[in-house]
């Protein structure tokens, strides 16, 4: 951008009118994009409710679905939160050398798309799976649903605590070790008390990680369903009705039941005061600590990290058998999936930048509540909307929604209905960090003579371009890896998750091995391009 | 015409009056020292002269000009917060030509510029170090250097020196005075230390829940409080409640309890009313005999000493039940007293100073915070 453009730019910034203009136009972005399209679309068509009410048998399963949706996310984010706290302990508080490794491994299931892993989790349950040598496996159905869920919220809690101990000040339990107490007595009493907000927030990610997943939860569904498979079905089975139902429910309670947690769960009282000298010192042993470490590491071995490597070897196996060939000559089955790679890409690379551009003075306005406290609570709570509603049924609605202009190109649809998935990722990453700018250092430059543009390119954005990017690669990678909204959304086109979706689904005659290196392929291009933009990061800021 | 005119300022944040209908002015080239206890709205004032935040009502003038219209990076008043907030990704030249860049200083003029502001701190061998690679002392220079290299004529300090230990304090406060002099520079400096603003003001501001509650030469300020607050958040002062029992042409006489009568020099009360008394406690004499048989002189009971390296703090019990504080030069001839022995405490009329008794109470209206 020219000088004279820019000076211009950072004149206009410190004229009240134009500032506020650029504010509103992100709010009305956000109203008129991100949080009416759902709401207004369900709405369209709340009246094909009417069909499922007549029809008992069908009313009966869209309320199992609803039931099961929020009971496997209620005990699956209950069992990570009791199983992943000790791991995140073990990384963060720990002294072995391997803590660096475990943290890697840990994010494993968090890094690699959805998909993969529900397709890794289906072959390593399943009857030609390793533990099959043993007899044993886990046939499609909610078992499977189950140990899929556990394993993919199993990092988030990791991540999240891990984030809240290396941040919390050690000065109180060192206070509490002085006064006499063991260390489970500490932990108890002391340290998961002040953690609370952390423990609150990282139950609710595991939640609504649980209750959004749908293409990895379709692969391993067999014939059971949950709200998202339910979804997934009446719209294969054109039943409209169903799912504006079963969307609009999930819609209603899962903003409900968080808006509930997020309230109720600050003043939730556990009986954390009494103390019980004789069997916390046990518990405070050595040696029961060495168990408890021993158990966490075997369940996260055994339930999170085999499950979502075994891929590999059917990938690798991919490499001698033919199939490279075919799917590098782009031959049968495989042209489609380059054209659907393609896709997921140009899709993600549009979203992001939709999200940067309409994002990043919302994120401004929430780190440095630029519109009062209460109205920037209400913004922060609004950002939040699209990661609570399950995506399914959030695509539902947005399709309902945009396919009512009638002149709106597939292709739009899709990246709206991303930029709506993908919108609170970037915004709270980039309201977070620029909340750890101190203001005075915004201040103290706009009195050295530094309009606000130029405040924000030359201090805002240096302190935060690795969040910038990170916000972005974020968006894009969560974009690439999108499953239940694009499901619900495309009817032609078809990105990689979902094709990869009807792949397993047997739509498409595909074997494992195509299978394996289609999503094999998915994971090392999201990789490359991860490390891609690493690597401009790291040239620019050298 | 003075250099910043505030004209009853008022802040309020909801119900709070962080600033309360204040107004004084700062000369041209003056060094404003703001001092008043945590909440006092010190740092209110400065955010809200510098343009950071907006009065809620009144006015501010710079060189007679109302500035509430101008945005803070047209203020030319440059705001240095306790932390220094020195950008931690640019190097200490970088830093400082910060301010010359942002008014569109070609860089090499800026860079040249900043580079002659850091000889004058003495910080040119450091141009091309980080924030976090400098001490403590250093750090507030540059944030200081960044200022003076701004090409602005008024520096806003808040608690520029409230970060560093006490010795380099008191070696960087006369630097500081002497840069902005050196400099011309107009600055209001902010400060809880009643000591720092005393050395380095020509004129002190005190503040109180966010009133103002005087504005003179630190000499006035300290020889002349204006009222019971200052005089004893200012300095060290004995308060005693009496009445006004007559008034003659040279001075007054206050009956304190116990009919201990005091002859003061102001005549500014009427007979029976309530008053104050405040003396500094260095003007308190101690003699080891305990006599009652001259002016101002009592007699009273030793309850602590404490012994403060200059001086010996001799708290004493009078026969009415008042108590008083002493405070005598280390090496002053007063034969030994141990606490337990009754001595005499006396003071010169010229050294009182009498103030309207407070409807809120004495020790109400002695709370600092």
């Amino acid at each position: 951008m020219s000088e004279a453009v820019l000076r211009r730019l950072d004149e206009l910034s410190s004229n009240q009118l134009s500032k506020r203009l650029a504010y509103m136009g992100s709010i009305f972005f956000l109203v008129f994009f991100i949080l009416l399209p759902p709401v207004l679309g369900i709405s369209l068509k709340i009246g094909l409710v009417g069909q499922v009410l007549q029809d008992a048998a069908l009313l009966d399963r869209a309320k199992a679905a609803i039931f099961y949706s929020f009971a496997i996310a209620f005990g699956v984010a209950t069992l990570d939160l009791v199983l992943a706290l000790p791991m995140a302990w073990i990384i963060a508080r720990g002294n072995s050398k391997w803590r660096n490794v475990m943290d890697a491994l840990a994010d494993i299931p968090f890094i690699i798309p959805t998909v993969a892993l529900g397709f890794s989790t289906l072959l390593f349950w399943s009857g030609t799976g390793p533990l099959s040598l043993l007899g044993f496996s886990v046939q499609p159905g909610l078992p499977l649903i189950l140990l899929l869920h556990f394993a993919f919220s199993y990092p988030v809690i990791v991540r999240v605590m891990v984030g809240e101990l290396l941040a919390y000040n050690v000065i109180y339990e060192t206070a509490a070790k002085t006064l006499g107490a063991k260390a489970f007595t500490i932990a108890r009493t002391v340290t998961l008390p002040l953690l609370r907000p952390g423990l609150i927030a990282a139950f609710l990610l595991a939640f609504a990680r649980s209750l959004s997943e749908t293409g990895a939860t379709v692969m391993v569904a067999g014939v059971f369903e949950n709200g998202p498979v339910f979804i997934k079905n009446a719209k294969d089975a054109g039943l409209e009705g169903p799912m504006v139902l079963v969307s609009f429910t999930l819609i209603i309670f899962s903003v409900t039941v968080f808006a509930l947690i997020r309230l109720l769960g600050p003043r939730l009282k556990l009986p954390l005061n009494r103390v019980l000298p004789g069997l916390e010192a046990k518990l405070s042993s050595r040696r029961t600590v060495n168990m408890r470490d021993g158990a966490t590491l075997a369940i996260f071995a055994l339930f999170v990290l085999a499950p979502s490597i075994y891929i590999t070897f059917p990938a690798l196996g991919a490499l001698t058998d033919g199939t490279i060939q075919n799917a590098l000559s782009g031959r049968g089955i495989w042209s489609e999936y380059w054209q659907a790679m393609a896709l997921s890409y140009t899709i993600g690379a549009v979203a992001t930048i939709i999200n940067v551009v309409t994002g990043l003075p919302v994120a401004i306005l929430i780190a440095r509540k630029r519109l009062g406290k209460l109205a920037t609570t209400v913004l922060d709570a609004a950002v939040n909307i699209p990661i609570v509603v399950p995506s399914v049924a959030l695509g539902v609605s947005l399709s309902f929604f945009w396919r009512s202009f009638g002149f709106l190109p597939e292709f739009w649809i899709i990246v709206f209905a991303h930029t709506t998935i993908t919108y609170t990722y970037f915004v709270q990453a980039m309201a977070a960090s620029i909340e750890g700018i101190p203001e005075e250092m915004e201040e103290t430059a706009r009195t050295l003579g530094s309009r606000p543009l130029m405040v924000f390119r030359r201090i805002i954005v240096p302190l935060t371009k690795y969040s910038i990017f990170s916000g972005a690669i974020l968006t894009f990678t969560r974009s690439v890896d999108e499953t239940g909204a694009t499901t619900a959304v495309s009817q032609s086109l078809k990105t990689a998750p979902v094709l990869l979706v009807s792949w397993v689904k047997h739509v498409v005659p595909a074997t494992t091995s195509d299978i394996a290196l289609g999503i094999a392929f998915l994971v090392l291009t999201s990789f490359a391009s991860l490390l891609a933009l690493r690597l401009v990061v790291y040239r620019r800021s050298k | 015409m003075p250099s910043i005119s505030v004209r009853n300022l008022t802040k309020r944040f909801r119900s709070l009056k962080a600033v309360d209908d204040v107004s004084f002015e700062v000369r041209d080239g003056e060094y404003l020292c703001v001092l008043g206890s945590t909440g006092s709205g010190k740092t209110t004032l400065l955010r809200l002269i510098s343009g950071i935040i907006q009065p809620t009502e009144g006015e501010i003038l710079f060189g007679g000009v109302d500035v509430s219209n101008i945005p803070t990076e047209e203020r030319n008043a440059v705001y240095v917060p306790q932390t220094y907030a020195l950008f931690p990704h640019l190097t200490v030249l970088k830093n400082v030509a910060y301010g010359p860049l942002s008014k569109e200083v070609p860089r090499p003029e800026a860079e040249e510029s900043a580079l002659k502001v850091l000889r004058m701190v003495r910080l040119d061998a450091r141009a091309d170090a980080y924030p976090n690679e400098l001490s403590g002392g250093m750090q507030q220079r540059v944030a200081l250097a960044r200022g003076l290299a701004s090409g602005s004529n008024t520096l806003l300090l808040d608690e520029p020196l409230g970060a560093l230990d006490i010795r380099l304090r008191l070696e960087l406060r006369t630097e500081l005075r002497r840069l902005a002099k050196e400099s011309g520079l107009t600055v209001i400096h902010v400060t809880h230390d009643q000591e720092e603003a005393m050395t380095i003001g020509d004129r002190i501001l005190v503040l109180r829940h966010g009133k103002l509650q005087q504005h003179s030469t630190p000499f006035h300020v300290y020889n002349r409080p204006g009222n019971i607050f200052v005089a004893n958040f200012v300095g060290n002062s004995n308060f005693l409640e009496g009445i006004v029992e007559n008034r003659e042409v040279i001075g007054s006489v206050i009956r304190l309890r116990e009919n201990l009568r005091v002859n003061v020099a102001d005549v500014s009360f009427e007979p029976e009313e309530p008053v104050v008394v405040a003396v500094r406690e260095e003007k308190l004499s101690i003699s080891p005999r305990a006599r009652d048989d001259k002016e101002n002189r009592f007699s009273g009971e030793v309850e602590a000493i404490h012994f403060l390296g200059e001086w010996t703090r001799y708290t004493v019990r009078l026969v009415n039940g008042d108590q008083v504080a002493a405070r005598v030069p280390i090496g002053s001839p007063v034969k030994a007293v141990a606490v337990g022995d009754w001595v005499s405490v006396s003071f010169n009329p010229v050294h009182t100073h009498v103030y309207e008794s407070p409807t809120i109470g004495l020790q109400r209206e002695l709370e600092v915070y």
